[in-house]
């Protein structure tokens, strides 16, 4: 039997819709809501999504189940006058400072209030005194913003696994904190910044570093070098509202961009994410012989470090002693590149560009610094390039693409998958297993690793041997894993975690989305990178190869560990 | 504060007759409470790790019901009824009664040497008996500020004899 709703008059099918939210959706009505995500639980708080049910019932959409011969109205005068007042009440505890909020122009309330007409509120504007905690590198929580909608708080809870963030208190003293009402720093956070992703208004963001960079750059004996993460490049765009059609000439025009804004190199993070492989594919091999602190977990999502650090020290062995990309990159960057601009070590700047809240911490590890003075100085995220883009008012979309500088710009399609979900697993294999039959696609060897599921188990061959791989995404799910290998329930052999939802491409760092098409056409922008260049395999970087040959000493002696390993400890 | 490792022993032993249950969270909260008066913070992530679930999440619990308290209590506690009867019945004058006689400061306040926590409680059920309050588990009605006065003189005596 098919079973029909009737929306707006409208006859309309469903199958195993879970909610009458999405079949609304479906039929191209934008229902309003602010504490609905496809991703996790319904949780009704928002109240945004009401609709008249069989013209008696006014019921959330999004926690309602279908039932066959429903009759919906979602535009009725009462429906109409409900959404105000819910937005007007929501306003009214709002601390409205749109001008000069970071969120503004990408504020869900600031739409929603828009869309709604709102342009004179009903109710006494009361904002509860809580303050700005600033306490970590990475995030920012503003309390006074916070809307109760629990987004972050179901998504740390459901997807990470950790719970950061939980309400507390009741009725109108009510609040989202941490544990005690403790600073983000003194909490459990690993900074992974998906809370400030999916948070609606600003009352999470990501901590910006923007001010200290322009300061760099206007100091005159100073020179500020610049990398910027794969990932960027696929999603720099959609601040612009820019349609990308090809991911290597957005990169060239940020290249143009960062050289306009007096940055004095711009390297790619590629180049040390191809580095980054080579070591870790020699660490896996050498391991996997020794059979020694086995299942190898990868180790450049400095979301999952902290997140083993802190919950798992005793899998700390586990993880690849390889410093990550922006690691590699800033050791390598202050050992060679003073020599190269002529200047002393202290007067040059390291900067990056990268897709993740959770960077901006690890440069802060003191692991990855050298006499006091951290290798990165400074990591900026892809939304605070856009902003930089916008305040030094180059126009990007007008921009001619321009190359990158060498040796640090120089890349395998290797090492930029790597921003990708699966994308450190398909660059090692590459790596790894020497196949050199030309009939072989490079490029397709592997790409069986791909996917979508943030939990993927694969096997391969390696010379007659079969390895179990597994790659996932989201702390939830890592955790599910090492509970497993504690107990021996299954026999991995590689483990590639990230922490955020497809990989780095879904970083907090990146424009906030919250449509998975978004995150599914960046991945694709990478992977077209990849097919597009000419190389694909790390050990083909030949720039790499002249570094170890030029600094490592062909990789053959103790500089390499000090460069580009590090240790873990439990915090 | 440290607590001992005597004291995580209680706390074990009321995980244990709840089975470790993540749903029964409320009525262990209830029983650490009855322990120690109030909700110890180490004591919460000590419940936390070992049910699995988080810190957070069990200070939205502890916060959310104001029969929990995450501030250490004193040996006698005096509940007021500020309800609606015994408002209008002025139990605010017994509050302030309350406050001037025992320097207490705040809302929910500790008084000097741990003696007494001075609470005031939405409604007691008690609207007849109106203005109503309670000392530990002894339920007096229409209480005037003078009452009040001799009835805290009574205790704190016998406090003095105990010392």
């Amino acid at each position: 039997m098919t079973k029909y709703l009737v929306v707006n008059g409208k006859k309309v099918l469903f199958n195993d819709e879970k909610n009458i939210l999405e079949i609304i959706r479906r039929e191209n009505i934008d229902l309003l809501t602010f504490c609905y995500y496809s991703e996790f639980s319904a949780y009704g708080s928002c109240r945004l999504c009401m609709v008249e049910v069989n013209g008696k019932d006014i019921l959330p959409a999004c926690s309602t189940p279908p039932e066959n011969a429903m009759k919906i109205r979602t535009n009725t005068e009462q429906i109409i006058e409900i959404r105000k007042i819910i937005v007007e009440l929501l306003l009214a505890n709002h601390d409205r400072e749109c001008t000069i909020c970071v969120k503004s122009k990408v504020c869900q309330l600031q739409t929603l209030s828009k869309r709604l007409g709102i342009n004179d509120i009903r109710f006494k504007n009361i904002v509860n005194e809580k303050t700005k905690d600033l306490s970590t590198y990475s995030l920012v929580r503003e309390p006074r913003k916070c809307v109760l909608c629990g987004t972050c708080v179901r998504f740390c809870d459901e997807v990470q696994g950790i719970g950061v963030l939980d309400f507390a208190n009741r009725g109108s003293q009510s609040m989202v904190c941490s544990s005690f009402n403790k600073d983000l720093e003194s909490s459990e956070c690993v900074y992974c910044g998906q809370c400030a992703r999916v948070c609606p208004t600003g009352a999470i963001v990501p901590k910006s570093e923007v001010d200290y960079v322009w300061t760099a750059l206007s100091d005159p004996n100073k020179k500020v070098i610049v990398a910027i993460a794969p990932a960027v490049r696929a999603a720099i765009c959609e601040v612009f509202g820019i349609v990308c059609n090809d991911g290597s000439e957005v990169a060239g025009k940020i290249v143009t961009v960062l050289h306009s804004m007096g940055f004095a190199k711009v390297f790619d993070i590629s180049f040390s994410a191809d580095m980054t492989i080579v070591e870790e594919a020699d660490e896996f091999i050498r391991r996997l012989e020794e059979n020694k602190n086995m299942p190898m977990f990868t180790s450049c999502c400095p979301a999952w470090v902290k997140f083993v650090e802190k919950y798992y020290p005793d899998f700390i062995s586990n993880l690849s002693s390889c410093r990550s990309p922006q690691g590699m990159y800033g050791s390598v960057a202050k050992k060679i590149i003073p020599k190269m601009l002529g200047i002393s070590k202290k007067d040059l700047v390291v900067v990056s560009i990268m897709p993740c809240t959770a960077k901006k911490f690890e440069a802060k590890r003191i692991e990855l610094s050298k006499d006091g003075i951290p290798d990165v100085d400074y990591v900026l995220t892809t939304q605070e390039l856009a902003r930089m883009i916008e305040e030094s008012g180059l126009q990007f979309e007008k921009l001619k693409p321009s190359l990158f500088d060498m040796p640090l710009g120089f890349k395998t399609g290797s090492g930029i998958i790597f921003g990708n979900s699966g994308g450190v697993t398909e660059a090692i294999l590459r790596n790894i297993v020497n196949n050199k039959s030309n009939k072989i696609d490079e490029v397709d060897q592997f790409s069986f690793v791909r996917g979508e599921e943030d939990l993927r188990e694969i096997k391969v061959n390696l010379n007659k041997r079969e390895l179990n791989v597994a790659i996932i995404c989201g702390l939830k799910n890592a955790r599910k894993a090492l509970e497993d290998i504690r107990i021996n329930k299954c026999k991995y052999n590689f483990l590639e975690v990230m922490a955020c939802p497809g990989g780095c491409i879904g970083g907090a760092g990146q424009p906030a989305y919250t449509n998975l098409s978004v995150r599914r056409a960046r991945t694709k922008i990478l992977y077209e990178i990849d097919k597009a260049m000419e190389l694909h395999k790390p050990q083909d970087n030949l720039y790499v190869q002249k570094i170890y040959k030029d600094y490592f000493d062909n990789s053959n002696n103790c500089y390499v560990h000090e460069y580009l390993h590090t240790k873990y400890k439990h915090k | 504060m440290k607590l001992s490792c005597i004291k995580y022993k209680i706390v074990y032993r009321i995980l244990e007759k709840n089975n470790f249950d993540k749903s029964r969270l409320i009525s262990i909260l209830q029983a650490v409470q009855k322990e120690y008066k109030y909700l110890p913070e180490e004591i919460l992530f000590f419940i936390a790790s070992s049910l699995s679930i988080s810190p957070a999440k069990i200070y939205g619990v502890a916060t959310f019901f104001t029969h929990f308290t995450l501030q250490p209590k004193g040996k006698h506690i005096i509940k007021v009824c500020d309800g609606t009867a015994c408002h209008i019945k002025k139990s605010i004058n017994l509050i302030d009664v309350l406050r001037n006689k025992l320097e207490a400061k705040g809302k929910n306040c500790l008084i000097k040497e741990n003696i007494f926590t001075v609470e005031t409680v939405s409604c007691l059920g008690a609207c007849g008996l109106a203005p109503v309050l309670i000392i530990d588990y002894d339920v007096y009605g229409q209480v005037t500020p003078d009452k009040v006065i001799s009835l805290i003189d009574v205790i704190l005596e016998q406090e003095m004899v105990k010392k």
